[in-house]
């Protein structure tokens, strides 16, 4: 299942681009069971990666502690209003999820 | 002269050899730089201390890094963490939870233009510190800041 994402870009008046992504995902840590006491497998995301054309905003690596329907934010300039971000992650299983969102003003 | 032909023919090889040998080296912190790999087994290291030598080892105390935890964390499957670091050059935070299984939850990569701000939401164990470690001038230093834990959450 590639998972959508909802993100949010505002620039300031002084050139910060605040970005905002939430993602749709169980991040299952491995450690929980189900009610008939049967490990409930792992299943998080692994990484996360924001672009700007060719330059990359941010990347993280993720474990499953962060929480489910994980949030990013991160700041960053040099951007102009109506610029592209492109996000896509992945998980343990190779799943992958996408968005994209244009930089308005805030 | 036989002794000599046969000395450029080495002299040569290992000319073409050593080149090869400097592409490769000079190739590797450019692919580094392209994409990190996850460090997997930094992620399923269980203690604070394994995390940190990972990492780079010996994480100096700083103020100027900012670490927002709340105080007590009424629902620990969703701990709102934010990271700001002030130290320039900036490249790496890493978010660590000492009680939890695995204490790695995140690592982000800063590159340049890109402000040294982090912000997620954890899931914690139960009452202990959460670290923010931030790599800076290829140097590392920390941060901690506990969070109380009322009900048990890692579940989420």
């Amino acid at each position: 299942m590639a998972g959508r994402m909802r993100i949010r870009a505002k620039m300031s008046e002084e050139g910060v681009v605040d970005v905002k992504a939430l993602m749709r995902h169980p991040m299952e840590t491995g450690q929980r069971k189900d009610a008939e006491g049967n490990p409930i497998p792992a299943h998080f995301i692994t990484e996360v990666v924001a672009m700007l054309g060719d330059r990359e905003l941010v990347r993280a690596h993720w474990g499953a502690s962060i929480s489910q329907n994980p949030t990013l934010a991160f700041r960053f300039t040099g951007a102009n209003e109506g610029d592209q971000i492109d996000f896509s992650y992945v998980d343990n299983k190779g799943e992958k999820g996408s968005g994209t969102v244009k930089i308005k003003a805030g | 002269m036989k002794s000599s032909s046969i000395q450029t023919r080495f002299g040569r090889r290992w000319f073409l050899g050593a080149g090869a040998t400097l592409l490769a080296v000079a190739a590797l912190p450019m692919r580094v730089l392209a994409a990190a790999m996850r460090p997997d087994s930094t992620f399923t290291a269980t203690a604070v201390d394994a995390v940190i030598n990972d990492l780079g080892g010996n994480a100096v105390d700083s103020d100027m890094i900012e670490l927002e935890v709340p105080p007590i964390s009424d629902n620990a499957a969703n701990v709102p963490v934010v990271v700001n670091s002030k130290l320039p050059n900036t490249t790496k935070i890493a978010i660590l939870v000492e009680k939890n299984p695995n204490p790695l939850s995140a690592i982000f990569y800063i590159p340049e233009g890109t402000i040294a701000f982090a912000e997620t939401k954890l899931k914690v164990a139960q009452t202990g510190l959460v670290y923010a470690i931030v790599e800076a001038d290829g140097k590392l230093y920390k941060k901690s800041m506990e969070t109380k834990v009322t009900l048990g959450g890692c579940g989420g």
